[in-house]
């Protein structure tokens, strides 16, 4: 009958007009900026550097090996290693980036610096309300901005970064047991 | 002064539909001058006369006139020659001075007899279900034989575009 | 107390044209009546856009604008703002002068059809003999400032789509007119003054209203569907609608000349819906006899929200249709409906009250409405399917 689908229709949607006033679950709008959606874990914007205690400079675990500037695709990251070295967590003297330039308005958010990195030192950051009015020199970021500590890294990835933790800790634990190691079998060679 | 008004719109509204280049714009100036006409009518006391003058020649006759316009024209028109101008006004002056003659000459001018005459709604009406139910019928069937007649042709176009 | 209150427009008016010289008193309560009309409704359009916004988002599960003052209620003077700001582009190779006179042009029609709508009891502009002709010419006006866009913008799709919405404008205005014939020999007087006071009275507690009786019902609905179409909304609004996707008669104006377009538009959404008001609910009266203490004006509008509101909720529950299946609906369906309409009209007239009288004016149109619904759907039924080229 004609005009049957019309008058269903119609009554549909009164039902949602009165029924979004009486049940507020049925607008599922969330008002920005009153209201945020949670993110989930592996949510991914643009990288930062991790850097282990307070200090920026000396926790940092970047030691300039440049892989993340080969393997990026689009080529965002620039690198200068430096030319004294310092000791890293396990002890170690390394290099450090004496400039980590990553250039935002480049990065396609691939993650592929963070997969391929040998040191855990380079992460995906979750804020994504970045906008700024220099079109350049705003969207260039300099070691310093990328630069974010590791309680930060906690806060936004706490899975991972007690797994990279957990394998932090090893690292450290089998570089301390393996000179006990050698000393002990050079004076056992030199007691002989 | 109202008159006045009227009376140049009404002109103006036809001067420039025969003068103006483009067809479509001189369709626009011929719409004016039938706004003009129906404004007369209104004038005059003739409220049905100008109503429906408004809504069959503005509201219809133009828009039939535009369409024809657009769907038909696929070409400039030729250049005219240089006297069509001169023998335009010539003949259209004649024409004006035949039917000022004949509406002087026929006594119209003196005024009615009687005052105005009252053609309400209801007279017209009347008359047109009463005295002139013959002719109105005959209209109507002119009217939808014209209806039809289109409808057949264009069915036909599009039976033979197959 | 109430009478007072009732005719408080008029008494203000008369007390302003009271302190100008007598000569210029006519002119001068012409133009009070004109300011009224174009404070009003202006108005009613700010608040209508604000309302069909949050009307329509609720409909959709969504909140409107909810952004600009409390629950977004001054989001048209956010829009005025943009609208009067905006750069006015105008196509180099634009007919200048048509394409400057169009939104004009609608604009202006579109005011003078609230010349002949009486908005309360002595409150009418113009007190026509011939109003509602009147009403339909200065609509027939209309249609020609919509070509008039389409064409000046020397662009094939705006051309396109407007000669479509005249032609759905064209067509749609059949039935229309048709229905008010019905009303227009009930009363037997094409003057809405008239008609609205023929439909003042009441029986018991019912009004005389022509909505309720079965010609009344069918011929507003039919006015309704035909009003949708002549303002060129939704579901009817593909001349429109087509200007999200390609391009429409107004896809060329920018700023404050779209903004009368928009303005136009619904200034005449309004008027005929003020018509149907006039026609089929009565005009002014109140729709019981113990209301009748509320001032007149107040009926008036609260009827026009009420039609508005179904606009807009029907503008958010059909889908658009097509420009065939628009033109299919108006000749083969609504025409004949409203020749029904219009026979049923006259039975009414002559037959004696009672029940007797509602049941056999109704059966004629409930009759063919369903055969003309059986009718449509068998061309709908789903055919083998034949193909010309694959065998």
């Amino acid at each position: 009958m004609l005009g049957e689908g019309i008058v269903k229709g119609l009554a549909e949607t009164a039902r949602n007009f009165f029924g979004s006033y009486a049940e507020k679950e049925r607008l599922t709008t969330v008002q920005f900026p009153e209201e945020r959606l949670v993110q989930p874990e592996a949510t991914r914007v643009f990288p930062f550097l991790v850097y282990d205690t307070d200090d920026a400079e000396k926790g940092l675990r970047c030691v300039a090996c440049k892989i993340c500037e080969v393997e990026c695709p689009p080529k965002c990251i620039t690198i200068e290693k430096s030319t004294e070295k310092k000791p890293d967590f396990t002890g170690k003297p390394q290099f450090f980036p004496a400039k980590f330039d990553i250039d935002v308005s480049v990065c396609m958010s691939c993650q592929i610096c963070v997969e391929v990195c040998p040191f855990d030192a380079i992460k995906m950051d979750t804020a994504f309300e970045l906008s700024t009015d220099d079109r350049f020199g705003g969207l260039l970021w300099e070691k310093e901005r990328l630069a974010k500590s590791n309680e930060y890294y906690h806060s936004i990835h706490p899975t991972e970064a007690a797994e990279v933790d957990e394998q932090l800790a090893e690292k450290k634990a089998k570089a301390e047991a393996k000179p006990a190691a050698p000393a002990a079998t050079t004076g056992a060679a030199a007691a002989r | 002064m109202t008159f006045l008004i009227l009376a140049v719109m009404t002109l103006a509204g036809a001067i420039t539909a025969m003068t103006l280049r483009r067809l479509v714009h001189c369709v626009l100036a011929l719409a004016i001058c039938f706004v003009g006409l129906a404004g007369l009518y209104l004038y005059l006391g003739a409220q049905f006369a100008g109503l429906v003058q408004m809504l069959v020649y503005v509201g219809a006759v133009v828009i039939l006139i535009v369409f024809a316009i657009l769907l038909t024209r696929s070409h400039e028109a030729p250049p005219q020659k240089k006297w069509t101008g001169l023998a335009g006004v010539c003949v259209s002056a004649a024409v004006f001075a035949v039917l000022a003659w004949a509406v002087i000459a026929g006594g119209a001018i003196q005024g009615i007899a009687g005052g105005q005459p009252q053609a309400t709604m209801q007279q017209i009406g009347s008359a047109l279900m009463g005295r002139f139910v013959l002719p109105l019928e005959v209209v109507g069937l002119l009217l939808t034989a014209a209806l039809i007649g289109a409808v057949v042709i264009a069915m036909e176009e599009k039976q033979s575009a197959r | 107390m109430t009478q007072a209150l009732d005719q408080i427009f008029v008494t203000l008016k008369h007390w302003a044209v009271a302190y100008f010289p007598a000569v210029l008193q006519p002119a001068v309560s012409i133009l009070l009546s004109i300011a009224a009309v174009l404070v009003i409704f202006p108005t009613l359009f700010a608040v209508t856009t604000i309302l069909e916004r949050k009307g329509l988002a609720r409909i959709q599960n969504r909140y409107g604008p909810n952004r600009v003052g409390p629950f977004g209620w001054l989001q048209p003077l956010a829009d005025a703002v943009k609208s009067l700001t905006k750069e006015d582009i105008v196509p180099r190779s634009a007919d200048k002068l048509v394409h400057f006179a169009a939104p004009l042009l609608l604009v202006v029609t579109a005011f003078l059809e609230y010349a002949v709508i009486p908005i309360g009891r002595n409150m009418v502009v113009a007190d026509m003999d011939a109003g509602v002709l009147f009403f339909f010419a200065v609509s027939a006006a209309m249609e020609l400032s919509i070509f008039m866009a389409g064409w000046s913008s020397r662009n094939k799709y705006s051309l396109l789509g407007a000669m479509r919405a005249v032609a759905q404008m064209i067509s749609y205005e059949a039935p229309l007119i048709l229905s008010s014939v019905a009303v227009a020999m009930t009363a037997g007087s094409l003057s809405t003054v008239t008609i609205v006071e023929r439909q003042a009275g009441y029986s018991g507690i019912w009004p005389h209203w022509y909505v309720l009786t079965p010609w009344g019902l069918a011929g507003f609905v039919l006015f309704m569907v035909a009003a949708t179409a002549e303002s060129n909304r939704s579901p009817f609004d593909l001349p429109e609608g087509e200007s999200e996707i390609i391009a429409g008669y107004f896809t060329e104006y920018s700023g404050f000349k779209f903004a009368l377009f928009f303005l136009g538009e619904y200034l005449g959404m309004f008027a005929i819906s003020g018509m149907a008001i006039t026609l089929f609910l009565g005009g002014w009266s109140a729709p019981f006899s113990f209301l009748t203490w509320v001032p007149s004006w107040f009926w008036f509008f609260a009827k026009l929200l009420t039609l508005i509101a179904v606009f807009i909720w029907v503008r958010g529950t059909l889908p658009r249709l097509r420009m065939d299946q628009l033109m299919s609906f108006a000749w083969k369906f609504m025409l004949p409906m409203t020749l029904m309409v219009i026979f049923s009209a006259g039975l009414w007239r002559f037959l004696p009250g009672g029940v007797l009288r509602w049941v056999i004016c109704a059966v004629p149109i409930a009759g063919l409405y369903v055969l003309l619904s059986s009718c449509m759907a068998e061309s709908r039924r789903i055919q083998k399917r034949t193909y010309k080229f694959a065998e």
